[in-house]
């Protein structure tokens, strides 16, 4: 079998695998979302937490509580890595410094994990297993709990109501992430990823020189890391580390554990507004541009331009034997068409235009599957520009899912689109004017590249970087810390504030002149819409950078 | 007393925060490490450690370096890829090299502790040093002969159009010889230490050069890994590497390469990944079945 028949047939077996568990799974997280039956152990955590979980939240209690949760999370994190030298399981590492510490406590909690740091010389086991691994849990909890909230919008009439965040974020974590995370870890482990408390296991290797296998909690972090679409790696070098993704197909395994709930999401939609097809519609939309990254990202990375990879003879700088080319190119190109952000080889390294399609696929919005939530409302809000810019063709008021879009749904959705295009290319810009892209590694277009990718990773709360840019300074922590928490809350707030207005409308019955949202047609406007919001926004900068490096 | 609202939602906020690190951060990791002391499941759950003779040597999963103090390859081993890692396959400090396809400009500085190498010129160093190692022809596309990238900096009257006036292959200094003697009826000349000839106007232009499309030696054997811990190398660089090891140990070329195929993992279920030699243990096996004399 031909390396590149390999590569085909390993992206069919992820795309049959979530066709697979698309309504089974789906179904299964609708009604966790939906259920009003609390468990034992979920009433212990109501109670300890002190919220009431029959009380409904109107949509600016929700955002509060979202805000509150996520500010506390960023203290405590703070606090955890500036004391960490104090705690067990240190491993004798000193404090995070106060930048450093600022923009890695944002950047889980936003769930981005852009990581300025090695992890196996800045964070000791205990930081990592219960500081930051347990935000790669509850900020993706959070993540759902949000587009959930805004489902509810479109599917609930004449209320203010738009469910309990808490209740929300309890019943996702413990009935969705959990459960899974404990089989992932379970496959990961016999794989061969580490998962004790060791500090490191001092050998004398074949030759006689020394080597330190280092250990740690890492299957157990690395499956939420995934299935969160976190992507904070225990290690340095993430994914590509043998303990982290130890063989081929514990790479299938996480390529699919980081594309299960996004692809699913469409489903719990469906289901809540009462109509599977038009889940099937947004799912389909998600479909074909991941389809279409993919490919290209396999087609540019297998057929090797660029002088250093025609040199090698295959672009494998920087990717690992057990994977190649192709399995690369397709985690490449999951990692970004989520939020998730996790590498298992290094985009730096890249050939031109196989660098920038995951560059593309973060200033998408992530919305193809998206990160967990966060992918499906960003969806819902391109569908809603859609709807508006189809109802301007036509002069009708547009509407979707029968709450009609108004002045105020509009603006809340413009603003929500043009938050992470303004911090990105103004970011941008800023490392410019400042000097501070003289960090970057690489001179030339690929140099405004590693900086253009890392204030687009961070906007967009991906996390991946063109990883030779040097971003431990204060400059950066500090920019790349404000890019990830504005990039992350506005849109939530935007989110909700649509939600709780759409929830207060009583819905218009479909006439003759309705746009069917569910149709293929729609679907291809989406995509055009998408696609063309995305091309206007960036192209300039992406024609100085990888364009004018790849062509 | 009743607590202001906004309060009382940052106390249920951090009491979550609390519930939930005690419930994730302690409880589902510590049970996890449990789980991975079931007999069986313990020796991958500690890293996969291998030992000979009660002595760890060191992981199955890690690669390690076959070369002496000096960083010169031990030629009864066979070799593992280039790492960035480090000074090479050091788990504390996992690294890629995170150069880009179009690093093909060394920095050649007069003190040299300051010059750096650009991607291409590593490139173009390991083809060289591995042909050599096991005798055949390291020549690559944009490689010089003396192995550092086959790169120009031309000079035009116009800056990027007009003839040509001046000619430096950019990362070969004295006492080399230009690999190209003339670009366009302009002679090339050498780099000078301390320049910056991209800066002061001229356009980087890499040559192609006539070698092979598809060298003898491996890609896997010139490029860094992602990790800088590949276990593995291809099985067309274990294959590169057989009869020299074969040599050195006075073995049988036919036995060596049985034992390579030992330790090769195929695609998992037939198209997952590529195949790949796992380069330590065998190593170890060789040292097993062909002790060095």
């Amino acid at each position: 079998m031909t390396t590149t028949t390999a590569g085909v047939i390993f992206v069919l077996s992820l795309v049959v695998s979530l066709v697979a568990i698309y309504r089974p799974f789906g179904d299964y997280m609708y009604r966790v979302v939906s259920g009003t039956r609390q468990s034992r152990v979920e009433r212990g955590i109501y109670r300890l937490v002190g919220v009431n979980p029959a009380a409904e939240q109107t949509w600016g209690v929700y955002a509060r509580s979202v805000l509150a949760f996520s500010a506390v999370s960023i203290l405590f994190l703070y606090a955890f890595q500036r004391l960490q030298n104090h705690l067990w399981l240190s491993l004798g590492l000193d404090p995070v410094m106060t930048h450093g510490a600022w923009n890695t406590a944002v950047s889980f909690v936003t769930n981005t994990n852009w990581q300025w740091y090695s992890g196996e010389s800045t964070m000791g086991h205990l930081v990592q297993m219960a500081g930051l691994a347990v935000q790669n849990f509850v900020s993706a909890a959070v993540g759902i709990a949000v587009a959930i909230a805004l489902v509810r919008g479109f599917a609930r009439q004449r209320t203010g109501h738009l469910g309990n965040f808490w209740v929300d974020l309890t019943r996702i974590t413990l009935r969705v992430l959990l459960p899974i995370a404990v089989l992932g870890a379970l496959a990961l482990m016999i794989g061969g990823a580490v998962q004790n408390l060791s500090g490191g296991t001092d050998v004398t290797t074949l030759t006689g020189g020394t080597q330190t296998i280092t250990g740690g909690p890492v299957a157990s972090q690395e499956v939420i890391k995934e299935l969160g679409t976190n992507g904070g790696g225990f290690y340095n070098v993430n994914s590509a580390h043998p303990f982290e993704n130890p063989t081929s197909w514990t790479n299938w395994i996480e390529i699919f554990l980081i594309l299960m709930i996004p692809f699913s999401l469409p489903r719990v939609f469906g289901r809540m507004v009462g109509q599977n097809r038009q889940g099937y519609a947004i799912a389909a939309v998600m479909a074909i541009l991941a389809l279409a990254s993919v490919t290209l990202t396999n087609v540019f990375e297998l057929s090797g331009h660029g002088t250093v990879p025609q040199a090698v003879g295959a672009a494998l700088e920087g990717k690992e034997v057990r994977f190649d080319v192709s399995n690369s190119a397709t985690f490449a190109a999951a990692t970004t068409l989520t939020s998730t952000g996790a590498v298992n080889s290094f985009h730096d390294s890249y050939t031109a235009l196989g660098g920038m399609v995951p560059l593309v696929n973060m200033m998408l919005g992530e919305v193809a599957p998206g990160g967990v939530g966060a992918g499906l409302y960003g969806l819902l809000i391109l569908a809603v520009i859609t709807v508006f810019v189809a109802g301007l063709m036509v002069g009708r008021t547009p509407e979707y899912l029968g709450k009609k879009i108004g002045a105020r749904e509009i603006k809340f959705a413009s603003m929500y689109f043009l938050i992470t295009p303004a911090l990105v290319l103004i970011g941008t810009a800023a490392a410019f004017a400042t000097g501070n892209n003289a960090t970057a590694l690489n001179v030339g277009p690929h140099g405004l590249t590693e900086v253009l990718y890392a204030f687009t990773s961070a906007s967009n709360n991906n996390g991946s970087a063109f990883a030779g840019i040097t971003v431990n300074t204060a400059w950066w922590n500090t920019a790349l810390g404000l890019c990830m928490l504005l990039g992350r809350f506005l849109p939530i707030i935007f989110v909700l504030a649509l939600a709780g207005s759409l929830a207060r409308q009583q819905p218009t019955p479909a006439s003759e002149g309705t746009l069917p949202t569910h149709r293929p047609l729609f679907v291809g406007m989406v995509v055009g819409v998408t696609v063309v919001l995305v091309a206007l926004t960036f192209l300039p900068a992406l024609a100085l950078g990888p364009l004018a490096e790849g062509l | 007393m009743r607590l202001p609202t906004w309060l009382a939602q940052h106390l249920a906020a951090l009491r979550a925060v609390l519930v939930f690190t005690v419930l994730l951060g302690i409880a589902y990791p510590l049970a996890m490490v449990a789980v991975g002391r079931i007999p069986g499941l313990d020796g991958r759950a500690d890293g996969s450690l291998i030992s000979v003779d009660g002595r760890t040597v060191g992981s199955s999963l890690i690669g390690q370096s076959f070369t002496d103090a000096d960083g010169n390859p031990i030629v009864r081993y066979f070799q593992s890829r280039p790492s960035a890692a480090g000074d090479g396959y050091d788990p504390t400090s996992t690294s890629a090299s995170n150069l880009g396809p179009e690093s093909v400009v060394d920095t050649i500085a007069t003190d040299p502790e300051e010059s750096t190498q650009s991607l291409l010129t590593q490139v173009c160093a390991r083809s060289r040093a591995v042909g050599e190692l096991d005798g055949v022809d390291g020549s690559r596309p944009f490689c010089t002969p003396d192995g550092v990238g086959a790169v120009l900096a031309v000079f035009r009257a116009d800056g990027l159009t007009g003839p040509v006036t001046r000619v430096v292959s950019v990362n070969q200094t004295a006492p080399a010889t230009p690999f190209l003697a003339t670009y366009e009826g302009v002679p090339v000349e050498l780099a000078q230490p301390g320049h910056d000839y991209v800066a002061e106007g001229g356009i980087v232009t890499p040559i192609r050069g006539d070698a092979p499309a598809d060298p003898a030696v491996p890609a896997d054997a010139v490029t860094a890994s992602g990790s800088g811990l590949d276990p593995h190398i291809s099985p067309a660089y274990a294959e590169l590497q057989v009869n020299r090891v074969a040599r050195e140990r006075g073995a049988d070329p036919a036995a060596v390469r049985r034992l390579v195929e030992a330790h090769t993992t195929g695609r998992a279920l037939g198209f997952m990944g590529e195949p790949g030699v796992n380069v330590l243990e065998l190593n170890l096996a060789l040292d097993r079945e062909f002790p060095a004399r």
